[in-house]
């Protein structure tokens, strides 16, 4: 369990990224922090693996508190995959890039290897196992980056812009992966712009704006909520444009779903062919 | 990183930041050759209280102190070495120690005189001032884009040190060879991403017609003002006075001045 209370952060330049934020996330919830650029978000989620420790108020990680402890200590409960990948490939193989964490936690070289072979199998990068990761793509990379986080089977998974650079079907795999680790009681905190992943996985959603937490909610009713959105410069997801601009003939303004869309059009279209 | 710290440019108008790049730049110059000059301690106590007015002018007393801070631990290596092999050199431990002091005083001018240069110059300021010394254009923007890249490669590293240190990296664990090698999983991405940039930045560059024309005008033409002059005196002052110093007179050690007063 994540608890933030009343936390200020100010970076050594003087900017204010933080201004009292307060919030408890679950364990097993999925999470997408969402907002503009420079709203916060990734400093929030800096601190729930304590890179960035709070400058006023406290954050503790399944009731220990993040001042306490050190990163690589918190670091083997929340797994962080940065934004980009390039920030932390460095291996001569994806295999020995897998192990790095591994080893830095100190697991046993038998254990390390089963859980590199589990890692590389869980994201369809077997084939790469002797290839160098900058030879890959840059979707590859990403999920090299991925799969060295998941190697080491972290209770709490931070996911800073996973889909980024992403083609849509390996955001599809992306987003089953998730609910994956959802059923297995992962807590999976996603920093996303994508409205449109994040309307197609239907999580929590936090939204940011300069510091502060404007609203938070069930994604089907922050995404269609327009005066929540516009503060923090969102445009609501496609099927949630479509379903404003058919509120005058008595649709409702709360959709996100695919499917519940279809029912609803369907049944729409039924009525009047009949 | 706070050694980058001391050498990122931020816009702010000072009598220091007005100055001709190409004066300050000699000026600096003219301190570096000073303290490779004098290898004494007296000296080099002056010439690095000589510099402070220069950062109380420029208005950058923290950023000057924080890139002070980060060459620390160079320094206290600087002083380390200095201090142990000139008392195994059999001199005395007061004799050492103010040799040791001296040599660690001698970097730290250094630094920081190329402190105040880099906090009081813009790239482009500095990147005219090579133009306008008729220096190719070619190597200029060479020039001034690696000094423009230096803060940019700095947030990058700590970047990577904070997506290392969530895989379980300790910077700070192990012996003295473990901690150097700590650094590798920073430096791979480091430079790689480097190259990658550079790689993207010459595309750019050429998609924008870079060197299509020969001959390139400037918006802005530098000029020679009252303190340049001012500046520009104070340097030959200096380097004379030094020059004089160093061959006409002796320098009494700290070591003696103090046995004299007793």
């Amino acid at each position: 369990m994540i608890e933030v209370e009343d936390v200020y952060f100010t970076y050594p330049n003087g900017i204010e990224a933080l201004k009292g934020i307060s919030l408890t996330i679950k364990n097993g919830e999925f999470v997408a922090i969402m907002g503009q650029n420079g709203a916060g978000k990734t400093t929030l989620v800096k601190h729930f693996n304590g890179l960035l420790k709070p400058t006023k108020g406290k954050v503790s990680i399944d009731g220990v508190e993040t001042t306490k402890v050190s990163v690589a200590t918190l670091a083997r409960k929340v797994g962080f995959v940065f934004q980009n990948p390039d920030h932390q490939l460095f291996s001569e193989t994806v295999e020995d890039e897998i192990a790095f964490a591994l080893k830095n936690f100190g697991f046993k070289e038998t254990v390390i290897k089963k859980r590199v072979s589990w890692a590389l199998n869980l994201l369809g990068l077997t084939k790469y196992r002797k290839t160098s990761p900058f030879m890959l793509s840059g979707g590859e990379r990403k999920r090299v980056a991925l799969a060295s986080v998941l190697a080491w089977d972290p209770k709490i998974l931070i996911l800073d812009e996973p889909t980024i650079g992403q083609d849509y079907q390996q955001k599809e795999k992306l987003r089953q992966f998730i609910l994956q680790l959802k059923a297995q009681r992962k807590t999976i905190i996603i920093v996303t712009h994508d409205v449109e992943f994040v309307a197609e996985c239907n999580p929590r959603v936090i939204l940011m704006r300069e510091g502060k937490i404007v609203a938070d909610g069930e994604a089907s009713k922050i995404l269609t909520t327009p005066e929540v959105l516009n503060q923090a410069f969102i445009v609501p997801p496609q099927i949630a444009q479509i379903f404003f601009q058919l509120s005058d003939l008595g649709f409702p303004r709360n959709i996100i779903d695919i499917y519940e869309a279809r029912e609803i059009l369907l049944k729409a279209i039924r009525r009047k062919t009949m | 990183m706070s050694v980058f710290d001391g050498l990122k440019f931020r816009r702010v108008y000072s009598p220091i930041h007005n100055l001709d790049p190409r004066i300050k730049f000699i000026y600096v110059c003219a301190i570096f050759v000073i303290a490779i000059m004098f290898g004494e301690l007296l000296p080099l106590i002056i010439l690095f209280t000589f510099q402070i007015p220069f950062v109380l002018l420029a208005g950058v007393k923290r950023e000057w102190i924080r890139s002070m801070r980060g060459a620390a631990f160079l320094a206290t290596i600087i002083f380390l070495t200095n201090f142990v092999f000139a008392y195994l050199g059999a001199r005395g431990i007061g004799q050492s120690l103010e040799n040791a002091v001296a040599m660690t005083l001698r970097f730290i001018v250094l630094i920081e005189s190329f402190s105040i240069f880099f906090l009081t110059t813009s790239p482009d300021h500095l990147g005219l001032a090579l133009e306008q010394t008729h220096v190719p254009y070619e190597f200029t923007f060479a020039f001034t884009t690696a000094v423009r890249f230096v803060p940019v490669l700095a947030e990058e590293a700590q970047t990577i040190m904070d997506a290392q240190k969530a895989r379980g990296l300790e910077l700070e664990r192990g012996n003295f060879l473990k901690r150097i090698r700590n650094y590798i999983p920073i430096l791979i991405p480091l430079i790689v991403s480097a190259i990658r940039r550079s790689l993207e930045l010459a595309e750019a560059m050429e998609s924008r017609a870079w060197g299509a024309t020969k001959k390139r005008t400037n918006l802005y033409v530098l000029k020679m003002h009252k303190g340049d002059f001012i500046l520009i005196a104070i340097t030959i002052g200096i380097l004379a006075v030094a020059i004089y110093i160093r061959l006409y007179l002796p320098i009494p050690s700290i070591n003696q001045l103090l046995a004299n007063i007793n």
